[in-house]
């Protein structure tokens, strides 16, 4: 605590009003007002590019709007609309595939690279897998869709040729509506799985090590001890993971849009992209945002998801 | 004799044994897998580089080469004549500096505020402030979209820039650091005459610094790397960023000069494997903070 300085009969004289008052409670207040100003520029900038927009995008779901003539209004149409739009349900769905898909795999195979990771090795090697791993996190979803729009062409990719060598068929992974999926999760997986090691190793260096050691003396080993003592103890970091992987996943869009622009037909056409285009391609800016507010609730029930199941099924020391 | 017995170790059950040679076989299988995955990680960005050193008649031989023995860097200058990749580097540059300094500098004064003044509603301003993170991109676009237009910001680079500004993540990051600091360093500094804002400027900042250095170099890692935004909101050509350049160029050029293209990715890698290098410790720990878009 600080200490006031003494007020002399001189300093009661000076005319003074409510902030400069030289005391313990003139300095709080020049603190607390000090406080609010350091916060003006954060909550005017998420105020007018967050948090407005929200709002904004909610009454824009009720009008028809091409951006030059005046918006109507024409209550829930625009909803009623895309509840019988083709295009529309058809992403929802990819969407959904897409995201059950790009998490489990994702959180397989991070959670057995991570207790890979974790044995005794040399730590020199440890650090060579960690940099491999992480280097797709550096590079740009939109650069590296274009080096994986090669690997995977038809004719002359990479990957059909090592396929070629095992004996298997040239898979159309780019042209085929049934591979097209697949291909984007691939894509997708490659470069976010890095974030999920770190997040599974970070997990798994924080357990408690009474418990590892316990399971020593016990003699607990291999499988048994992975599911009855590492998975349990694991359960937040799990459960972080997938509720994270869940909404990044659910507004994936670079990748589609540099592999496929949603093709063949509409195989690989996810909600952002129906957003993207029907706002700033169509300029239908009222559906656009039904749309975006649609998958804006989506990722709130997940959020919310999470909060319910944590204090549910979740193990916490 | 019989004292010796006693203390002779058992011989070694056969259950021990099993035991090894499970331990082995897991610790192999896990070796085996993670190898395995590592390469996977690493080949596309080893065949970008390889196939950017390839004259563009070889780009596509197969089998593929991995080393590029005979390293032809014409495609390097070639990028740059094809596409105008100095502009989208320097748009890209211009872009992603201003949008890091002015996230140090909102989430700076936004952390202290929360870390180290008091005032009335701090908890719940901060509550606010942390529930935005749950917003995403696309429900705020439409209308930040039409927003810059009106303010004829339209096909700008401040229109990336100053919506960027504001953090949420910066501010709990920067909160935390400040947090962390003892308060001797304060008291001190009162003692000897300091004002209010020297204190924020001279002590508590250079002790968040770790802080900054993470935000700086998550914050430019995202914004080197983004696409959806730049794709929106620029039209002219002359103004892309580097991504929205590289895939313009990959539409028009179609399969013809894959090794100009693969040299552009890698032109693009190079900031990013930079920041890497010199500031990976911040890297990581961010990471691990969940300070990750996309």
């Amino acid at each position: 605590m600080q200490v006031a300085k003494p007020t002399g009969p001189g300093l009661l004289k000076r005319p003074y009003n409510w902030i400069q008052e030289d005391s313990l409670a003139g300095m709080a207040r020049r603190k607390a007002l000090m406080g609010y100003i350091f916060l003006v520029p954060t909550m005017f900038g998420l105020m007018v590019f967050t948090v407005g927009p929200v709002f904004v995008s909610f009454a824009l779901s009720l009008f028809s709007w091409n951006v030059i003539d005046p918006p109507e209004f024409i209550g829930v149409e625009n909803y009623s609309r895309l509840l019988k739009d083709e295009v529309v349900i058809t992403s929802f769905s990819n969407t959904a595939i897409f995201v059950f898909l790009t998490v489990s795999l994702q959180m397989t195979l991070a959670l057995l690279l991570a207790l890979a990771i974790q044995q005794k090795i040399a730590r020199w090697l440890r650090y060579t897998y960690r940099t491999a791993f992480f280097i797709p996190l550096l590079t740009s979803s939109a650069a590296i869709a274009i080096v994986m729009a090669y690997m995977f062409n038809k004719d002359f990719g990479p990957i059909n040729y090592y396929l070629g060598m095992v004996g298997i068929p040239r898979v159309s992974w780019l042209s085929s509506s049934q591979v097209v999926l697949i291909t984007i999760v691939l894509t997708y997986v490659w470069q976010h799985l890095g974030f999920t090691l770190i997040v599974f190793t970070g997990g798994l260096g924080n357990m408690s090590k009474d418990v590892q050691e316990a399971a020593d003396v016990d003699g607990a080993s291999g499988l048994r001890r992975l599911w009855h003592i590492t998975l349990p103890m694991l359960s937040p970091t799990i459960l972080f993971a997938a509720v994270v992987g869940v909404i990044s996943a659910l507004q994936i869009f670079d990748q589609p849009y540099v592999l496929t622009r949603g093709g063949p037909g509409d195989s690989s056409r996810t909600v952002v992209m129906v957003i993207f285009e029907a706002a700033f391609k169509n300029l239908q800016i009222g559906y656009g945002s039904a749309i975006a507010v649609i998958l804006f609730l989506v990722i709130l029930l997940v959020t919310a998801f999470q909060f319910w199941l944590s204090k549910r099924w979740v193990f916490y020391q | 004799m019989k004292s010796q017995n006693v203390l002779e170790l058992p011989a070694r059950p056969f259950s021990r044994v099993v035991q090894r040679v499970q331990y082995r076989f897991w610790f192999w299988l896990g070796m085996l897998l993670v190898t395995i995955m590592a390469i996977i990680t690493v080949a596309p960005v080893i065949w970008a580089l390889s196939t950017s050193l390839r004259t563009p008649g070889q780009s596509f031989t197969l089998p593929p080469k991995w080393l590029p023995l005979d390293p032809d860097f014409k495609n390097y200058a070639d990028v740059f004549v094809k596409i105008p990749l100095a502009t989208y580097l320097m748009n890209s540059a211009v872009i992603t500096v201003s949008i890091v300094l002015g996230q140090l500098v909102t989430a700076s004064l936004a952390g202290y505020a929360f870390g180290r003044l008091k005032f009335p509603g701090r908890n719940m301003i901060f509550s606010l402030i942390m529930a935005t993170m749950m917003i995403p991109l696309q429900a705020t676009i439409i209308p930040v979209f039409v927003l810059i237009s009106r303010l004829n910001l339209a096909d700008t680079h401040a229109s990336l820039i100053i919506p960027a500004w504001a953090t949420a993540f910066g501010t709990f990051l920067m909160r935390q650091y400040f947090m962390q600091i003892p308060n001797e360093f304060e008291e001190a500094a009162v003692i000897d005459g300091a004002t209010n804002v020297q204190v924020f400027s001279k002590i508590y900042l250079p002790l968040a610094a770790p802080g900054l250095a993470i935000l700086a170099v998550l914050s430019f890692n995202t914004h080197w790397n983004e696409f959806f935004r730049p794709l929106i909101f620029l039209t002219t050509n002359d103004n892309f960023t580097l991504p929205l350049g590289l895939v313009t160029l990959f539409g028009y050029l179609g399969t013809g000069s894959v090794s100009v293209v693969m040299a552009g990715v890698i032109l693009s890698l190079i900031p990013v494997l930079l920041v890497y290098i010199v500031g990976q410790r911040y890297l990581i720990e961010g990471i691990a903070m969940g300070g990750v878009k996309g």
